[in-house]
């Protein structure tokens, strides 16, 4: 079949099953959005800066488990993407972004709207790519959806010229990819896995380590009845949040900077860490030579540089977490949960020693109470997403989460403004669910203009403000290490959040007490249409428990017990 | 394990093809590992190259060097050398008034000669190992060398 560059590109996301879009034209890219326009296969969802489309293809991905996809124009519309990029990167987000880019005959000549995008996408993509031949083009797409969605997944960028999507060539995407230098293991070693056996079955205080991968690799279901058989308690990281239920008794809880007593108590307790799909991240470990110092390591990942780069892997094990595991099922037998009776125990007197809560305040509303009652109100029916600061701390340690992909949030790169769009993008690919986004008034500032976004599409995303009026998590630092002094975090003056949601079409509701937040919650869901519900909260809350930057995991600071003082 | 830096040459194979130098130097740069020389010519007869870069790093920095390395795309094959044999040339420019017979024979004892004769200068050249080289440099020096030019390293496994 003999079609244009632009043609291609609308065919290749056909053959791939693309349903959703999300991106903003401008001149380079104009000639594939004209096929866009043409056709009715899949819809393209307008964001209001392109920013916002990356992240709302990333939410669409890790709430769909597909790849999301992306389009942009060349320069600034490439440059604003670059967030994008980089946190689907952190967080290995299986994308394709599509960027328009000036003719070929322009390039290196500082042409309009010319930067050198994959230059600047190198470092945070998976691969990319530059299309200097058209007849290139099918190749490089199927390329593209291969490598972001296999492997460690990950954002993978092409760079189309735009005389390359006018001209004409064969198109064929029945071709088998030749990718010699690309192979992931994806099965892992079966004598390591044997010796991983043994050692789980020798060990008398083993403890599941769970990461995000567990998610990539659509594993959590086995991961479950793993644990289940051994009787083996389980911490999650952030990004595992949904891969246990909270209700699942061998969950201890999220571990790390904040993650609660228990939780690290046993990961310093452990005397054998069994890592699935992690990558020992500093925010989980704390001080490394302190993090896990009497157990031997077991490392599951699909990765081989995640092994052994921070923390020396005794058993490492490189391959898909879910084929790990399946594996290990066939050799449950050999392990007795018995065994760890004891071990169970003393989890559960750490957890009653310092259980993870919060204290009520007359005045005015705790933050963590609006994502506990969120959680009471809504539970499994809805899917979370959260921006970046104390807010995203509490909605993890504190929502009920119960199932995969479940929980959407900027982890390694901790983006303020990915909350909002990232909702839009989960609601994109569930609308059964309601999609909550809980935010600061820091962070929503930072993509509010995706308010346009959600009204015009009718995507009725529930923003839900943490209002402090600070700039809260740097606030807590501010407060804990640098004497108090509040440089620049003080955000009390503030728009109206209300008025704001209004302007664009959308509802707005200003709560400050638990009957109004139930009351608009309430009516935001049945309202169906995007909302801000501003909670005015307690400005001074910490996050806690804490463990300072650097610091051991078992060194944390705790939540003063009532009555201390 | 030990940490202190170690000296390594490592080769890399890699398809032949557009900004995959800058994908293998911004690994480096951006992890912050040093890479001490670069050779890189493409390998007859195929469509890869053939990169040898020689780096620092303790045990486990190298490690992940590798590990980096074999994680880009275009990467086909990563070996970190053992056991091999390893040569660096190095070209010497040098005014003509200067002892030649002399240099000459300093030059063939580090496998080279004088290739070229000009009006004022002649330019010799060596090969060698890294370490050798190094020697042949400091030897050279009391010939007055107007410009020195240095290759990076290149290595073959035994």
């Amino acid at each position: 079949m003999q079609i244009s560059g632009a043609q291609m590109v609308i065919e290749a996301f056909i053959a791939e099953g693309v349903d959703t879009v999300f991106g903003y034209p401008g001149g380079a890219i104009m000639n594939v959005y004209d096929e866009i326009y043409k056709q009715d296969k899949f819809k393209h969802i307008l964001n209001r800066h392109e920013q916002a489309s990356v992240h709302a293809a990333e939410g669409y991905s890790k709430a769909s488990g597909k790849v999301g996809v992306a389009m942009i124009t060349s320069g600034p519309g490439f440059t604003n993407a670059v967030t994008g990029l980089a946190d689907a990167y952190m967080d290995s987000i299986p994308l394709v972004v599509i960027s328009g880019q000036v003719p070929m005959s322009l390039i290196g000549t500082d042409a309009f709207q010319e930067i050198d995008a994959v230059g600047i996408s190198r470092s945070c993509t998976k691969h990319n790519y530059l299309v200097t031949d058209v007849k290139d083009l099918p190749r490089i797409l199927k390329e593209a959806f291969y490598i972001a969605r296999t492997g460690r997944p990950g954002p993978v960028h092409v760079d189309i010229p735009k005389d390359i999507t006018a001209q004409i060539a064969e198109f064929d995407y029945d071709i088998e990819l030749d990718l010699e230098t690309y192979k992931p293991h994806t099965k892992g070693n079966p004598r390591q896995i044997k010796k991983a056996i043994e050692a789980i079955a020798k060990a008398k205080r083993p403890l599941f380590y769970l990461g995000g991968g567990i998610i990539n690799a659509n594993a959590a279901y086995e991961v479950r009845e793993l644990i289940q058989k051994t009787g083996i308690p389980a911490v999650e990281t952030f990004m595992a949040r949904g891969v246990l239920s909270y209700d699942d008794k061998l969950l201890i809880g999220m571990l790390g900077m904040h993650g609660s007593y228990a939780s690290n108590m046993a990961m310093s307790e452990t005397d054998l860490v069994i890592g699935l799909g992690v990558r020992f991240d500093d925010r989980v470990t704390g001080k490394l030579s302190e993090f896990a110092k009497n157990a031997d390591v077991i490392h599951v990942d699909i990765d081989p540089a995640s092994i052994s780069k921070l923390v020396n892997a005794d058993y490492p094990i490189v391959g898909d977490v879910k084929n790990v595991v399946s594996d290990m099922l066939e050799q449950v037998g050999k392990i007795d949960s018995e065994n760890y009776e004891s071990w169970r125990e003393t989890i559960i007197n750490f957890d009653e020693l310092h259980p993870l809560t919060f204290h009520e305040d007359s005045e005015r509303l705790k933050p963590q109470w609006v994502i506990k009652r969120v959680g009471e109100l809504l539970g499994d029916d809805a899917n979370i997403s959260t921006d970046v600061g104390q807010h995203q701390m509490w909605a993890g340690q504190f929502y009920p989460f119960t199932r995969p992909r479940q929980f959407v949030s900027s982890s390694g790169l901790g983006t303020m403004g990915f909350g909002f769009p990232a909702a839009i993008g989960v609601k994109a690919a569930s609308p059964e669910k309601i999609s909550i986004n809980f935010t600061g008034d820091g962070s929503i500032l930072m993509n509010v203009q995706e308010l346009m976004t959600a009204v015009e599409k009718k995507i009725p995303v529930i923003n839900i403000i943490l209002n402090n009026n600070f700039l809260g998590m740097v606030r807590q630092w501010q407060t804990l290490f640098y004497d108090k002094r509040h440089a620049e975090t003080d955000l009390s003056v503030q728009p109206d959040f209300v008025k704001l949601a209004e302007a664009f079409g959308g509802i707005g509701y200003r709560v400050k007490t638990k009957e109004e937040f139930d009351a608009a919650l309430k009516d935001a869901v049945e309202k169906n249409i995007v909302a801000f519900i501003e909670v005015i909260v307690h400005r001074m809350e910490n996050v806690m428990p804490m463990v300072p930057s650097g610091g051991s995991l078992f060194n944390m600071m705790l939540l003063e017990k009532k009555g201390d003082k | 394990m030990t940490e202190e830096n170690q000296r390594r040459v490592v080769s890399v194979i890699v398809i032949n093809e557009a900004s995959v130098l800058s994908r293998i130097t911004d690994l480096f740069s951006g992890r912050g590992y040093n890479i001490t020389s670069l050779t890189v010519a493409p390998i007859p007869d195929s469509r890869y190259s053939r990169l040898t870069i020689v780096t620092a790093g303790s045990v486990r920095v190298i490690e992940q060097i590798t590990k980096q390395l074999h994680k880009l795309i275009p990467v086909l094959r990563v070996y970190e050398h053992e056991d091999m044999v390893e040569k660096e040339m190095a070209m010497i420019k040098i005014p003509i008034t200067e002892n030649l017979s002399d240099i000459n024979i300093l030059c063939e004892a580090y496998n080279g000669k004088i290739i070229n004769t000009g009006e004022n200068t002649i330019i010799a050249m060596v090969t060698d190992e890294p370490k050798r080289i190094d020697n042949f440099l400091k030897a050279i020096k009391r010939y007055n060398p107007k410009e020195i030019v240095r290759s990076g390293a290149m290595a073959l496994e035994r």
